[in-house]
């Protein structure tokens, strides 16, 4: 164990966590979403990340962006990120809806239990990977960098970086928006009421396709931001990108409280920070066991997670 | 037609093969070449990766070998050779079955490969049981050598020597005082990266990474904390790539060394700007900056479409050893065998002449200095 590491460099490994956490939670918005309104787990979830990614990568290659050397600021810099988190939330987001339709639908529709679901869930992601694999081989892919990632100021011994800082300003405003629009507009009524009970929202006349069909747009909108800011971040991606990153935000969405929006984002920090703070203590090959020991002890006092299971109690 | 006749034909068959195959070591002998019963040519195998996770890695190799023998048979020899790449995807679970397919064809005399260390420990013991000589211009496991396989010959340095040399590369070279060794945990990283450690006496921070894990901000938090000013890591290219990486993106300014598995331009895909003024070592010889390299090098473009790769140029060496043989007349497993164990080949990357373990005498190791372009200039650590 050393702990010179975590009191010498805390707010740099804080800082870390919190970035690592954002895209967590964003991720683990679509797994809680869509637990929240069908009682499923979509482990295809991870893919529309990737497909994220993929998509984040494909908009800088239109845009002819050198991998490195072309570093942009102010509104140029503004226009690219927009641009290419546009391109990754459509991406994934029409990928998600089309899941829906193709794993799910006509599961559901058939009275296909919850476990036939689960393993509709599992090949689509197996099925997503590999094509993606054969399509664009098995290496890394590299995503250019188009802003300069220098230090803009020191907080706490943290150096507070341009790329670190998009990303967790994003990250929360897109989740505010999501909250807002769940707590606040009709169609974010309609989830809420599926969420509930959809027997008796049906009763109520709301269309539950649709609601549906909503649920995976909105998860895979966030999936998608996810891929892009990933990409600004990590500047890599691949086919099995998703795998790992799936497992840990689905890890955040139980560990906050599966089917709470807030849960998403209080669980997807709290493990980007204890990731950070436990590779630091015990060695980086450590970092996922720390994490998961925290999940179970969590679980074991709050079996439902932090801030409890249920989305109704989420709204504003 | 039934199974009696049937068997009768095949018999038949048999007998007359044998005969033919008589009739021509019969005709050939006078040529005093004996060739194994039932060939008219023989076959030199490459046995590795071909396709999966480390094909390209294997395809370099492959090639290098194809080259040779493509050369041999266009100077219109009395004893033609083919080339056969036998792809084991570099998967160790794959090797055993794969290694019995290829000592059941008596035509196959000599194997490049194993390509990698891996798949080496399950298939060399199969090909030692049969006597067919390998020489592998690639797997670089210290321990394949202390089996005693009479058959195992190695044409490049191990990971013992490597890890040996990068240490004093490191002390002498850089001068650094204050090392960080991270490694991959892998069997081929760690067992560098403990090399490195033990030879440099004391480092500054010591870790494993999870190869799979895109984010290295504890490691690098950690190598910051200990002020390292040179930083080794034992491992593959994506990973090393990632960690130069976020190193220099988070202000860590130290030298960057790794090895032969980050020799490939996977690296510079993943480190992108951070790959310039990396440094790997490798046992694997700068083909461009040898004699008779940029010759070699023209053919293998002009064969292939693409640049001579990693230990490409090694393989063409130890395919050109068991061509010089059967050049010799040396022309079944055993003289073969008998004849690479002791003659001495002047290859393109250095003179091949092997210890009684398979060792090769008199390894070298070669730093290469990554530019700002991506490409590599390498240099023999002295």
């Amino acid at each position: 164990m050393d702990f010179s590491t975590l009191t010498s460099q805390f707010g740099s490994l804080t800082f870390d966590g919190l970035v690592l956490g954002a895209i967590y939670a964003l991720v683990a918005l679509g797994y809680t979403l869509v637990y929240g309104v069908l009682r499923l787990i979509n482990f295809a979830h991870s893919e529309i990340f990737m497909l994220g990614t993929y998509g984040a990568l494909f908009a800088t290659q239109w845009m002819h962006i050198p991998p490195f050397g072309d570093n942009r600021t102010g509104l140029s810099l503004v226009l690219t990120l927009v641009a290419v988190s546009l391109v990754a939330m459509t991406v994934s987001g029409t990928s998600a809806v089309l899941l829906e339709r193709i794993a799910y639908r006509r599961l559901r529709r058939r009275g296909g239990s919850r476990l036939t679901a689960l393993i509709s869930a599992i090949g689509a992601s197996l099925f997503l990977q590999e094509a993606i694999a054969i399509w664009r081989g098995r290496n890394y892919e590299a995503f250019p960098r188009f802003l300069e990632k220098k230090t803009l100021f020191t907080v706490f011994g943290a150096d507070i970086r341009t790329d670190k800082l998009i990303i967790v300003v994003s990250a929360i405003a897109m989740m505010w928006a999501l909250e807002r629009f769940i707590s606040r507009t009709r169609l974010g009524r309609g989830i809420r009421a599926v969420a509930q009970s959809p027997e008796t929202s049906i009763l109520m006349g709301v269309n539950i396709d649709r609601v549906i069909t909503l649920t995976f747009l909105l998860g895979g909108i966030m999936a998608g931001l996810a891929g892009a800011l990933n990409e600004v971040y990590y500047e890599q991606t691949r086919f099995s990108i998703g795998v790992i990153l799936g497992m840990k935000a689905f890890t955040a969405a139980v560990l906050g409280g599966i089917g709470n929006l807030r849960g998403a984002l209080l669980g997807g920090i709290v493990l980007g920070v204890v990731e950070s703070y436990g590779g630091a203590v015990f060695g980086a090959s450590w970092r996922d066991v720390v994490a998961f020991v925290i999940l179970v002890l969590v679980l074991m006092f709050r079996p439902t997670g932090l801030l409890g299971e249920t989305m109704q109690k989420a709204r504003a | 037609m039934n199974i009696r006749t049937r068997r009768a034909v095949s018999t038949a068959a048999a007998a007359a093969l044998a005969l033919g195959a008589l009739a021509v070591s019969a005709g050939s002998a006078s040529a005093a070449a004996k060739l194994p019963a039932g060939c008219k040519t023989l076959t030199i195998a490459f046995f590795g990766a071909q396709t999966g996770d480390a094909g390209n890695l294997g395809v370099n190799i492959s090639q290098g070998a194809k080259l040779a023998v493509a050369q041999y048979n266009a100077k219109k020899p009395k004893i033609k050779v083919k080339f056969k790449a036998f792809d084991s995807q570099g998967d160790p679970a794959q090797a055993g079955a794969l290694a019995q397919t290829v000592i059941k064809d008596p035509c196959i005399v000599g194997v490049v490969g194993p390509a990698f260390s891996g798949e080496s420990a399950v298939a060399d013991p199969i090909f030692n049981r049969v006597g067919l000589p390998i020489i592998t211009p690639s797997a670089t496991n210290p321990a394949l050598s202390t089996n005693h396989w009479k058959i195992f010959h190695r044409a490049v340095a191990t990971d013992a020597i490597q890890g040996t040399y990068a240490a004093k590369y490191i002390k002498t070279v850089l001068k650094g005082t204050k090392v960080a060794v991270i490694d991959d945990a892998s069997d081929y990283g760690k067992g560098l990266a403990d090399i490195v450690a033990a030879k440099l006496g004391k480092t500054v921070a010591r870790e494993s990474i999870d190869p799979k894990a895109q984010d290295f901000s504890s490691t690098v938090a950690k190598i910051k904390n200990s002020g390292a000013t040179v930083v080794y890591y034992g491992g593959y290219y994506a990973e090393a790539g990632r960690l130069a990486k976020q190193l220099k993106d988070n202000g860590v300014n130290a030298k960057f060394v790794s090895d032969d598995g980050a020799l490939d331009p996977g690296f510079v895909t993943a480190a992108g700007a951070a790959a310039a003024g990396a440094i790997v070592t490798a046992p694997t010889a700068p083909v461009m900056d040898i004699k008779g390299g940029p010759a070699y090098a023209a053919a293998y473009k002009k064969a292939f479409g693409q640049d001579s790769g990693t230990y490409s140029a090694e393989a063409y060496d130890c395919a050109n050893f068991f061509l010089a043989g059967i050049k010799a007349h040396k022309t079944t497993r055993a003289a073969l065998q008998k004849y690479v164990s002791t003659a001495t080949f002047v290859g393109l990357t250095k003179r091949l002449k092997f210890s009684s373990t398979g060792e090769i005498e008199g390894a070298a190791i070669y730093s290469y200095v990554y530019k700002a372009d991506g490409s590599t200039k390498g240099a023999l650590i002295k």
